[in-house]
């Protein structure tokens, strides 16, 4: 099982990573989506994996399953969830502001932005 | 009272913002004065906490009274006092200089900037890990906003690149964060200390490697070569008041550096000690490199700032490199310095930038401007001050870096990188000064002059930072003093998780 969900997590970074290098606004907002699953998951493996194992520490439970990445890892989805939300109005905002998907607001390459005049 | 004067930098803004945000729109002035008395009460806050650390007392802050490697604790130390009181100087400035007119040119821009101090606030007093990535990211989010305040298509797309590589950071914190937890059990940083100090063989490959990622997701944060080629485009495209509050942006990075890898990681961490020592000396001195080099090659004022706050930044985290009490306190003395004087220079680049008409920012010929006089004495001030020229504090700063690099392996190339940068940021300031004040066209001034309400956070910034020069003598010994205090890392532990053969498991 460790094979399978260590090679599944490298897996969907990898996609991310890929997806984030892309030239337009929407495939790099996909691939910080698919990124943050893949650090969600790492974060949620990192308590070990335990199967039908009691959530909490008591004497007679033998094998347990480690609540906090439990906890960690929902506070890193509610905060993902709403940085998700915010790039993609930012990049909606950008398309209406420039008239181009492009990363950079033009499909020419620009010079510096602090070079230029606001 | 005392006992919950920890909790209170956070808090502050935390219920300021709230209640700004129920505030209307059109109640603009209660905004305004509500947004500044919540800066000073901060600013009273860091100052009652700095003055009680001075005894060395770690004031320690256990949420819900829950102990400490089991609960989430808030630590401020004198380091962290000193970050808090800086934070809450500029803060004050950026708001008063914002109530001129920015703060109007977008909805929500005291809520925000209130929400920005709970988190820079919070990411200086917080003890453990996981709530230092919850932290930075109020801070980005909060920072995000900010950047795009006043719109145009220049900030949106300065904003997009920031947001991105903000956002992979987040996400190789994470890994990093969680990682340490899988191997070490804890994310408290007393904890951790323990730990890292008594890891098994075996585990010093996860350990080191989360380690050395945090260096990377804080190097993006304190814009540490190869990681700062998002600063010169976001500050120089933020409002100036926003640009001013980021000074202590990239010292939220350094400060993190500070902690994680001066005390977590620091020289008595066992056989995992100063896993970060080979690479921050070089990385610092690319970035004070690329950073001159990028202020020389500037062709716009904001330009040439954004990049002396690169240079800056690399600077302090050269003495960081050195990892040792002495490099740690004149990389803590530069580093409050060079805060005030790179946000003063913000604000008054934006000043001086009214006045040029339609030469703007750019260092072409210009139209004279109404205060020539005035503008030119205060960027003389936060020019020098940013090159690290006699008399001012940022001489003393980079002094006392060469003076605690000399006896290092690393002392040669240090000297040499501040030396050199040191006469070529000089030609760069002087360049630009020469090309705004005195290449001026015949004619009448372009711009009405400025108003007190701009003048005056300026003009105090300004000042603040040329005072340290007259008080540098105790704040160098407190520097020392808190330089000890992070590298005394057994009586952190021990004002955090109580005396050693307490309960732990």
């Amino acid at each position: 099982m460790e094979l399978l969900v260590a090679s599944g997590i490298g897996l969907v970074a990898a996609c991310g990573v890929y997806l984030l290098l892309r030239g337009r606004t929407f495939p790099v907002v996909l691939g910080l989506v698919l990124l943050s699953y893949a650090v969600n998951f790492f974060i949620f493996v990192m308590g070990r994996l335990t199967v039908g194992g009691a959530p909490i520490i008591a004497p007679e439970t033998g094998t347990y399953a480690d609540p906090l990445p439990q906890a960690l890892v929902l506070t890193a989805i509610v905060i993902g969830f709403g940085m998700t939300a915010f790039a993609l109005a930012l990049a909606i905002r950008l398309r209406h502001e420039t008239g181009s998907d492009h990363v950079d607001g033009s499909e020419q390459p620009t010079a510096n932005t602090c070079n230029r005049t606001r | 009272m005392s006992a919950h004067l920890v909790s209170l930098p956070v808090l502050i803004p935390l219920a300021m913002a709230a209640l700004l945000i129920a505030l209307s729109v059109e109640r603009l002035p209660a905004q305004r004065a509500l947004s500044i008395a919540s800066c000073v009460a901060q600013l009273a806050v860091a100052a009652a906490l700095l003055a009680s650390s001075t005894s060395g007392e770690v004031h320690v802050y256990s949420l819900g009274g829950w102990p400490a490697p089991f609960g989430i604790v808030l630590v401020a130390d004198r380091l962290a006092a000193l970050m808090l009181t800086l934070t809450a100087i500029v803060a004050i400035a950026a708001v008063a200089y914002a109530a001129g007119g920015w703060d109007a040119r977008g909805r929500y821009f005291h809520p925000i900037i209130q929400f920005q101090l709970a988190g820079l606030n919070g990411a200086f007093l917080t003890g453990d890990l996981f709530n230092l990535f919850v932290f930075f990211e109020i801070l980005l989010i909060a920072s995000y906003c900010l950047l795009v305040h006043g719109l145009g298509a220049a900030r949106l797309r300065a904003a997009l690149h920031y947001v991105v590589v903000n956002l992979a950071a987040s996400a190789l914190f994470l890994v990093a964060v969680s990682l340490l937890y899988g191997v070490t059990g804890t994310l408290n940083m007393a904890d951790l200390a323990v730990r890292v100090a008594e890891a098994q063989p075996l585990n010093f490959a996860p350990i080191a490697s989360a380690a050395l990622l945090l260096l990377v997701v804080f190097g993006v944060k304190a814009a540490a070569f190869p990681l700062y080629f998002w600063l010169p485009g976001a500050y120089a495209a933020a409002a100036a008041p926003v640009a001013a509050l980021f000074a202590i942006m990239t010292k939220v990075g350094i400060y993190a550096i500070i902690r994680v890898h001066g005390q977590v990681f620091g020289p008595d961490a066992g056989l995992l000690s100063l896993v970060a020592a080979p690479w921050l000396v070089p990385v610092a001195l690319a970035t004070i490199v690329l950073g001159v080099l990028g202020a020389v090659a500037a062709r716009t004022l904001t330009g040439l700032v954004a990049y002396l706050t690169v240079a800056s930044a690399g600077t302090t985290l050269a003495a960081v490199g050195l990892l040792t009490a002495e490099g740690l306190s004149a990389a803590i003395f530069y580093m409050a310095q060079s805060t005030l004087a790179i946000a003063a220079f913000f604000l008054l680049v934006e000043l001086i930038v009214a006045q040029r008409g339609d030469a703007e920012d750019t260092l072409e010929v210009g139209r004279p401007m109404a205060q020539s006089a005035l503008l030119g004495a205060l960027f003389l001030v936060a020019g020098m001050t940013a090159v690290g020229m006699p008399p001012f504090a940022g001489f003393l700063g980079k002094l006392m870096i060469l003076q605690a690099a000399r006896e290092t392996a690393a002392g040669a190339w240090i000297w040499i990188a501040l030396l050199g940068t040191g006469l070529a940021a000089l030609v760069s300031v002087a360049r630009a000064g020469s090309a705004v004040f005195w290449r001026v066209l015949p004619g009448s001034p372009a711009g009405a002059i400025a108003r007190p309400v701009a003048l005056v956070p300026a003009v105090a910034l300004a000042a603040v930072g040329v005072a340290m020069v007259a008080f540098a003598a105790p704040l160098k010994s407190f520097a020392d003093a808190a330089a000890a205090q992070i590298l005394d890392r057994g009586a952190y532990v021990e004002a955090i998780l109580g005396p050693p053969q307490g309960v732990r498991q």
